[in-house]
């Protein structure tokens, strides 16, 4: 297979891993964000890197070059195609900006050392597409939330039931495809196992209360992350989409339509804000994997947009209530709080992203919402309709929201609560990629239409048990 | 250099004007800049001035040019095809713009009254904290109103419609240190919100019915007004109920009505822009827009009179008990665009478009003169030396007794309509999710094993607009 330049995936994770083995034993709070804060930047810029060269081989597919993955296992794991290689590097963008945005009235409540360690897992995560190893870190990215839930004395037991039952359907799904051999579509029993991993981990209507809780318990960018790096969605596309039956994509379509709908429901009834978040989120990324109901090119081309929009609008949507709860506290959305003035430049923001996040025309999620509608009215059009019910709710809720934080009265408080430069430059950063793409938004649809096609075809080939090559000929 | 070619890169042109004065004024905003008044409103002004020359000149090489309509074609943005037959998969998102004899009118009408409200309320809102905040929006209402007047294709449109939207409930809200406006802007959004999801059903539907995402061949070949709609009449009335319920909700039809007069809480120059001149025209544009669907089905002819008659007889009843003078100017708004609905509907098309417009000039100076209306009537009864007392005869007096005060408690509750949707369509909803969202918690909880959380501790303050209405 064809090799990268450079190994650019390989020093994106181990920048991430050594900065977490630095920062571990550092008590000085400052300090360890200070090395995060580098460790990440090398690991963005490696992504970065690793995309970049990925475009230029303008091939489907290409193998890290030499590295220690191929020195510990005799072959090169580390791989980027059509679907990770955006992904890389705005996984990266989002873990970095976290961290940077983390006032220093935080830094003692976030743990830095776990959050690397957490997106080196989701990077890596990214890159596999080796089934089990995808498993491995899809498991492993979900231990440090737990671990944080303990050493803040909360709760824990929602999470890692879920978790614990995600990894055990993950584990046996697999292994039964295994046991069956990989070819031809997989049975029943691997194909629900595998569906029910997936309905876990991306917070699908009823397994999406893990979710919820995580937010209400642990540090909103610990559960931030968890939540936007969206490997419940990966998961899918990488071990139900390609073998799967035809029932598994429409339950897993039909799931997701149906959390689309009521997330969208309860985000209007919600009195608080992390909740509210929580399930803004849940509605937005569930119409990811709507787009596999569609079963055709542009529903997906579309769903894979929506992802790529969602992750960076719904990020920015999250770090701007975050900066807010950090200097409001948690921040409730039965009464007013008129921060207007204080903030205007988060109102101006948390207008953007959030109306971003339902693909507000002129913001980059638009033309992913439009694919998504248009796949999915022409394979069902109830499908269409749920879309834009869900789509219609969730930009109520945002102005609702809106109007609960910055308006209603005036803040008494006089201490300034404006943007610091950190916050500033990174807001600046996320909105001009955020209204940018949808201006020069051929690129990423290109690149999006791509990889659905490629995913599609490799189905096409496994349920046909010919090659991909062949399908494409056909 | 062609006529036909000035028209089409003068009309391009006017469109783009207020695009750069948005990114101007947002680029300003988001990077902290302090901007005087003195260079926003001077800055409004020229752009406006521009865009409505550029508009003049594009009128001025159509009508030489002697085609009845000009097209902007910038190409698809992203074009997908794949397959044939039933089976075929296609895609196009484009960007298209349409010069002709509705468009260029309502463009013109738009910039003079955007200028016209841009230099009034560069005094009225002389030293106001939201002054720069106004123009923005000002300038994004404009682009949205010029974008989805021009507009070719259907998603050009449906971005201008939702800018439209945005600006408006914002500047509803534009005082949104309080409690009011902030409640109003809300409710405003929330139904265009639902009139924006019916307005793409609408249009996903006749996208799929005529494989077309040019709004011109999707609606009818032919340019305004003779174009001829190449549905059937069943399709015709299914999209266009559709594109109706979208109409309705953004000029306040019947039985949105109920946000018209909450939209008064904006400043005055929004209030006479909006809801008196453009924006509540925006709805009667579209049935203009796709008036070919209209003349294809009957139904759909009678659906659309019958709205617009009946919201100009709600509207002309519930002026009678209005107060103020900027919730009477509503409602009697409101009668206009509901006759200018019913004129679409019997397909008197250049009425509709005079109507609309002269309807408009008129409302902006009412509105705009609102503020000083006593001062006016004071002025006019020394001019004339007598008391001028508005006559108290009415004819209402000859209907019995009973109608008589059923009447007037509708006129005093605006029809209740607000008190129809809050009952039967939001009650009901919110209460639905907060069992859910109540089931949902007891459910945490017990797999959880602990007790309550901090969401648990937001309750509503004594101020909360969880009391409001």
């Amino acid at each position: 297979m064809i090799e990268l330049h450079f190994p650019w995936i390989e020093f994106a994770i181990l920048a991430s891993l050594a900065g977490a083995a630095i920062v571990a034993p550092l008590a000085d709070a400052r300090r360890t964000r200070r090395i995060a804060l580098v460790a990440q930047s090398v690991s963005l810029i490696s992504a970065i890197g690793a995309w970049i060269d990925f475009n230029d081989l303008h091939v489907h597919e290409a193998h890290d070059l030499w590295g220690l993955s191929r020195y510990l296992f005799g072959r090169g794991l580390l791989v980027i195609d059509e679907l990770s290689a955006p992904l890389l590097p705005l996984v990266a963008l989002l873990y970095l900006v976290t961290t940077a945005v983390t006032l220093r009235t935080k830094v003692n409540r976030f743990s830095f050392a776990w959050s690397l360690v957490c997106g080196a897992a989701t990077l890596g995560a990214l890159s596999f597409q080796e089934p089990w190893l995808v498993i491995a870190l899809v498991i492993a990215s979900a231990v440090p939330p737990g671990m944080e839930l303990r050493r803040r004395g909360k709760s824990a037991r929602v999470y890692a039931i879920h978790m614990t039952l995600m990894s055990f359907a993950f584990i046996a799904g697999q292994a039964l495809v295994d046991a069956e051999g990989r070819i031809g579509p997989m049975s029943t029993a691997p194909a629900a196992l595998l569906a029910l991993g997936v309905f876990i981990r991306a917070g699908l209507f009823p397994f999406h209360v893990w979710l919820t809780d995580l937010f209400e318990r642990a540090s909103f960018g610990t559960a931030l992350l968890v939540a936007v790096s969206m490997l419940g969605d990966y998961a899918a596309l990488r071990l139900v989409l390609p073998s799967a039956p035809e029932w598994t994509l429409r339950l897993l379509g039909i799931g997701a339509l149906v959390t689309a709908a009521y997330a969208a429901g309860m985000t209007l009834v919600q009195t608080e804000a992390r909740r509210f978040f929580c399930f803004l989120f849940l509605s937005a990324s569930a119409l990811t994997l709507a787009g596999l109901e569609s079963g055709s090119t542009v529903g997906l081309t579309g769903g894979l947009c929506v992802w790529l929009s969602v992750t960076l609008a719904v990020g920015g949507f999250g770090l701007t209530l975050r900066a807010i709860e950090s200097r409001e506290g948690r921040l409730s959305l039965v009464n007013f709080h008129g921060m207007h003035d204080l903030t205007p430049m988060f109102a101006a923001f948390f207008l953007i992203t959030g109306l971003a996040s339902v693909g507000f025309p002129g913001t980059i999620g638009f033309l992913g919402s439009e694919m998504l509608l248009d796949g999915a009215v022409q394979a069902y059009p109830l499908v269409g309709v749920c879309v834009l019910l869900a789509s219609a709710l969730n930009g109520i809720a945002v102005m609702k929201a809106y109007f609960a934080i910055f308006g209603g009265r005036r803040h008494p408080g006089s201490v300034s609560l404006a943007a610091r430069p950190r916050e500033r430059f990174a807001t600046l950063a996320l909105t001009l990629l955020l209204l940018g793409g949808a201006f020069i938004p051929q690129a990423g649809v290109a690149s999006r239409r791509h990889a659905a096609e490629e995913l599609l075809r490799e189905r096409a080939a496994r349920v046909a048990e010919v090659s991909p090559a062949e399908v494409a000929r056909k | 250099m062609t006529a036909e070619r000035i028209a089409m890169i003068l009309g391009t042109a006017a469109i783009v004007v207020p695009g750069l004065m948005v990114v101007g004024l947002g680029l300003a905003t988001l990077l902290g800049r302090k901007l005087s008044e003195r260079a926003v409103s001077l800055t409004s002004r020229a752009v406006i001035v521009l865009g409505l020359i550029c508009t003049l000149g594009a009128a001025v090489a159509l009508a030489v040019s002697g085609k009845p309509e000009v097209a902007f074609d910038g190409g698809a943005l992203v074009s997908y095809a794949r397959g044939h037959g039933p089976d075929a998969e296609r895609f196009r998102f484009g960007i298209k713009f349409i010069f002709d004899r509705l468009s260029v009118p309502v463009m013109l009408l738009s910039y003079v009254l955007c200028g016209v409200i841009s230099a009034f309320a560069g005094h009225y809102l002389h030293r106001e904290s939201g002054f720069v905040r106004f123009f923005f929006l000002l300038a994004i209402f404009l682009l949205g109103m010029i974008v989805s007047v021009a507009a070719g294709t259907i998603e050009t449109l449906f971005a201008g419609w939702e800018l439209v939207g945005l600006s408006s409930a914002l500047l509803v809200a534009f005082y949104h240190e309080r409690t009011g406006p902030v409640l109003n802007g809300q409710r405003i959004w929330t139904i265009y919100r639902f009139a924006d999801a019916a307005f793409l059903l609408g249009a996903v539907a006749l996208h799929h019915m005529t494989g077309e995402g040019d709004f011109d061949r999707m609606v009818g070949y032919g340019a305004w007004p003779a174009g001829v709609a190449t549905v059937t009449s069943s399709q015709a009335l299914f999209a266009g109920t559709f594109l109706l319920i979208a109409a309705a909700g953004k000029s306040a039809l019947v039985p949105f009505s109920g946000w018209l007069p909450r939209a008064m809480e904006g400043p005055t120059p929004s209030s006479a822009v909006f809801y008196g001149a453009l924006s509540v025209h925006l709805g009667a544009y579209l049935l203009l827009r796709i008036s070919p669907l209209i003349e294809a089905s009957t139904p759909l002819a009678i659906l659309v009179t019958s709205l617009g008659a009946i919201t100009a007889v709600y509207a002309a009843v519930a002026r009678r008990t209005q107060t103020d003078i900027k919730s009477q100017l509503c409602f009697a708004s409101l009668t206009q665009v509901g006759i200018i609905v019913a004129e679409i509907g019997l397909g008197l098309r250049y009425l509709a478009l005079a109507h609309l417009i002269g309807h408009a000039c008129l409302r902006t100076l009412q509105f705009l003169r609102a503020p000083s209306a006593i001062s006016d009537a004071v002025a006019a009864e020394n001019a004339i030396g007598e008391r001028s007392l508005p006559s108290t005869h009415s004819r209402g007096g000859l209907l019995p007794a009973a109608v008589q005060r059923f009447l007037y408690r509708f006129s005093l509750e605006r029809g209740f309509l607000d008190t129809l949707l809050n009952r039967f369509v939001a009650g009901p909803f919110v209460a639905l999710f907060r069992f859910f969202d109540r089931a949902e918690r007891k459910w945490t909880e017990a797999l959880a094993g602990a007790g309550r959380r901090e969401s648990d501790a937001s309750r509503p303050s004594f101020e909360s607009h969880e009391y409001l209405p």
